[in-house]
């Protein structure tokens, strides 16, 4: 027994460094975040609204309903960089005309009214993802994320983190172009 | 000239390195006296070519010289001179060449220092030191050499980042190079021990001033690494779960477990395999940390020129370093007798607690580390493994060892007489309770975790200043008498009282800051007013201002509480147009109850003209993390005074007392 406890350490050695040897292949970009859902239907999805707001609640049938690209933006009030990204997004509702709709992640419904309250409602559909469901099929990592949804209800681009900077901001605008052009 | 004089050292220094792997392991292994005592020579040798190198180098730097690639790519004759000189380790050329540096330095000090170390047991340890010195100096020349010249020099280099270009970073890589690479000398002489196959309690005593030094050190580079983070990166906050910081974090960890068990050893023999494996596995995570930092196996936000084929090299070391010599422990550890018996209630299960909660801390943060990179080895799938796992393993792993630590002094060796322990500490217990209770009233936002963390911290602290009282017995006799007991009580056991009440008073900065902070992000124009944490704060607009090498926005801030003015807050925009890039310097009012901190970038949208995204926060006690840390190095460095570590101090000391008696009979 204690003969195994002894190799122990060496044999966990072992694995990290062989864990190692394959991280080093040089296709390999750690920096890259894949989502399995692009070229793939929206996911299956039925948020309520949230409570104490007018603005209504976001399912799967609501994305498909809607002609031309969609932008599904995942939120919250305790989410810092959300608060950033919420003036762009309002920017670009206004000044593109684009379809904006929410999911309101692991969020309590008093917050989130509030924050909407106070910065603005740029969202015409709004889902409340209490218990993070939604997120899951969505396979999001972090809060804030954007989606893309062309106009055949396909996930085409996927944002990982606030537009904020230019860099981002034209990346979805070029992405929103091009969904808008594959949609018959 | 000068260059090409660096690179000859380096290659005498590989060839000297090679010597001193050789012929004094061999010697001890004959009996050889005089291959043994090759190795001080050696050592020092290498120690000497190695800084005219990194000397070679430094004069490059300091006087622009472009035709060193090296130079090139990371400095500019605008440069301000620390800088200049700062650049010397700034790429991951003239790091590595630091690094081998303070590998060759720490060889050298056991030579010329441990005078009382056995002649077998350094000879060993200094060929195992000179093992490593090879590993890192044939890298160097091979693949990373510091001296490559550029032809046609340029006239003018890229500058280096300007993130780098601070007094932090100045400190920063050095003190944590003498951590990282200090355990290197406790793992030779852990891997001494096992080919000698004799591990006993003067064992323990040689290595535990190293031990001490390294963590001091390490301690230091990480604070103000974090104070770096914090002051000069502007990314309001201290400690971010990055794997580059969870790299030089586990060493600390393990190390400070290592620290602790080597006293068992000294003092009771026992814990022997224990505390040689925690003596290679620590080294092992700083080979680990410098591996995973410049190969780029991990996404992190400290980006270091990434090559994979350095990786492998690397690789190659870690595998023939830490593989080795956890080999050579797994066929000896077996053989190495047991230490004295203790009833699990002593000082000795203390410590084995402390020893047990650290290395599954310690755990924990390896597994959360390469936890994605093992994940996408076996399914494909990339995910990133951020503040919440840590913070929901480590922190339920670190409050008991908090709380363990307070009664920790208190146990006796062999058997403790808990209630005795218990009658000394009830009243600290209340109190603490107390403490507890009134946080709580006094800060209901925010969760009962923090509370329970901060009663635990004044536990800690009072308890460890109960310790210190009863040491010194004070109020129990006289003043003087305490005085006196404060002299003579040996400096170690005011440097643990000191280092323990300096991790209570940084866990007051851990908790409030984190828990209790307040943060705004908008955008502002001229005449914003924002209220925050009961101050009133008014964007008053920016002005522009132009540095030697930069030109800034400046942001201007003006701070009111209650209606009263408090500060002005200038945060900058810095940018640099040579190395084209952008720099952000926040500006922050520090008071002891917490920093008001504001950081300015410009808005997303060019059209915004005269708009700016301010990031605003305070972070309540935050100053207590580095006023802890302070107070750990310091009692790391009181410790290392000690007249018990400064061998053989007390046999001279009986010598030079014994004439005058023998006088007197006469």
């Amino acid at each position: 027994m204690s003969r195994i406890v002894i190799y122990l350490p060496l044999f966990a050695a072992i694995a990290i460094g062989l864990a190692g040897w394959w991280g080093l292949n040089p296709d390999r970009d750690p920096n890259a975040v894949p989502s399995a859902l692009i070229g793939k239907s929206v996911p299956v999805f039925d948020l309520l609204a949230i409570e104490g707001i007018q603005t209504a609640g976001l399912a799967t049938a609501d994305i498909l309903e809607i002609d031309g690209p969609v932008l599904v933006n995942v939120f919250a009030s305790w989410c810092v960089p959300c608060r950033a990204e919420h003036a762009v997004l309002t920017r670009m509702v206004q000044e593109d005309g684009l379809n904006l709709v929410g999911i309101n992640y692991k969020n309590d419904p008093s917050d989130a009214a509030a924050w909407l309250a106070e910065l603005g409602n740029p969202y015409s559909k709004i889902g409340s993802d209490r218990n993070g469901r939604a997120g899951i099929e969505w396979g999001i990592s972090g809060v804030p994320e954007t989606f893309i949804v062309d106009g055949n209800g396909v996930v085409v681009f996927r944002y990982v983190g606030p537009i904020q900077t230019d860099a981002a901001l034209s990346s979805i605008r070029q992405e929103l172009a091009q969904a808008d052009e594959d949609t018959p | 000239m000068i260059p090409e004089i660096g690179q000859f050292a380096l290659t005498l220094a590989l060839m000297t390195a090679v010597v001193q792997g050789i012929l004094p392991i061999w010697g001890a292994a004959r009996g050889n006296a005089v291959w043994m005592h090759s190795a001080v020579t050696t050592s020092s040798l290498q120690c000497f070519l190695i800084f005219i190198a990194f000397g070679a180098l430094m004069r490059s730097f300091i006087v622009s010289d472009f035709t060193v690639v090296n130079v090139v790519e990371n400095s500019n004759s605008l440069k301000p001179m620390l800088f200049k000189v700062a650049g010397t380790w700034g790429s991951h050329e003239g790091s590595l060449l630091l690094w081998t540096l303070i590998l060759a330095v720490f060889g050298a000090a056991v030579a010329l220092l441990g005078r009382n170390i056995p002649t077998s047991l350094k000879a060993r340890t200094l060929s195992v030191q000179a093992w490593i010195s090879i590993g890192f100096l044939s890298f160097m020349l091979f693949t990373s050499n510091p001296f490559d010249r550029a032809f046609p020099p340029p006239l003018d280099g890229n500058d280096l980042n300007p993130l780098l270009q601070d007094v932090g970073l100045a400190m920063h890589p050095p003190l944590l190079y003498i951590g990282y690479v200090g355990f290197s000398i406790v793992f030779s002489f852990a891997v001494a021990a096992l080919i000698e196959g004799r591990v006993d309690p003067a064992w323990a005593r040689w290595v535990r001033p190293w031990t001490l030094a390294a963590w001091v050190a390490l301690t230091g580079g990480i604070a103000l690494g974090s104070w770096w983070a914090y002051y000069e990166l502007g990314w309001g906050g201290w400690w971010f779960w990055d794997p580059v910081e969870n790299v030089s974090f586990m060493p600390w960890l393990l190390g400070t477990a290592l620290l602790h068990s080597a006293i068992v050893t000294e003092k009771r023999g026992a814990f022997k395999s224990w505390t040689i494996l925690l003596a290679i596995l620590t080294f092992s995570l700083s080979l680990l940390g410098t591996f995973i930092v410049r190969s780029g196996l991990l996404t992190s936000v400290h980006a270091f020129a990434v090559d994979p084929e350095r990786g492998i090299y690397i690789l190659g070391l870690l595998v023939l370093s830490i593989g080795g010599a956890l080999t050579l422990y797994a066929v000896r550890a077996p053989k190495m007798e047991l230490g004295g018996l203790f009833a699990p209630i002593s000082r000795e299960g203390g410590l084995l607690l402390n020893n047990l909660l650290l290395a599954l801390a310690t755990a924990t943060v390896l597994f959360g580390t390469l936890y994605p990179l093992f994940l996408e080895a076996i399914t494909g799938e990339k995910i990133s493994v951020g503040p919440p796992f840590f913070n929901a393993s480590f922190i339920p792993i670190m409050l008991p060892l908090v709380a363990l630590m307070g009664i920790g002094p208190f146990l006796s060796w062999k058997r403790a007489d808990l209630l005795g322990v218990y009658q000394r500490l009830k009243w600290v217990f209340v109190f603490a309770m107390l403490c507890g209770l009134a946080v709580w009233y006094v800060q209901t936002k925010g969760p009962a975790l923090a509370v329970l963390a901060m009663a635990i911290a004044i536990w800690l602290l009072v308890a460890t200043l109960r310790e210190w009282s009863l040491r010194i017995k004070l109020g129990q006799v006289g003043i003087k008498d305490s005085l006196d007991r404060l002299r003579r009580v040996p400096r170690s056991s005011h440097g643990m009282t000191l280092a323990h009440a300096g991790l209570a008073v940084c866990m007051f900065g851990f908790v409030g800051s984190s828990a209790w902070k307040s943060e705004e992000i908008l955008f502002v124009e001229a005449g914003t007013q924002i209220e925050i944490a009961g101050f009133d704060v008014t964007f008053e607009g920016a002005e522009r201002v132009q540095g030697p090498n930069y030109v800034a926005s400046v942001g201007v801030l003006r701070v009111e509480r209650n209606g009263r003015y408090v500060t002005t807050l200038r945060p900058e925009r810095r940018s640099y147009p040579v190395a084209q890039s952008q720099t952000t310097e926040a500006a922050i009012r520090s008071t002891p109850a917490g920093d008001l901190y504001a950081s300015i970038t410009e808005p997303a949208n060019q059209e915004a003209d005269g708009q700016w995204t301010l990031r605003i926060l305070y972070e309540p006690l935050v100053g207590f993390v580095w006023l802890g840390s302070l107070m750990l190095v310091f009692g790391g460095l009181l410790s290392l005074t000690d007249r018990r570590l400064r061998v053989g101090a007390p046999k001279r000391k009986t010598q030079i007392v014994s004439p005058p008696q023998s006088l007197e009979k006469t």
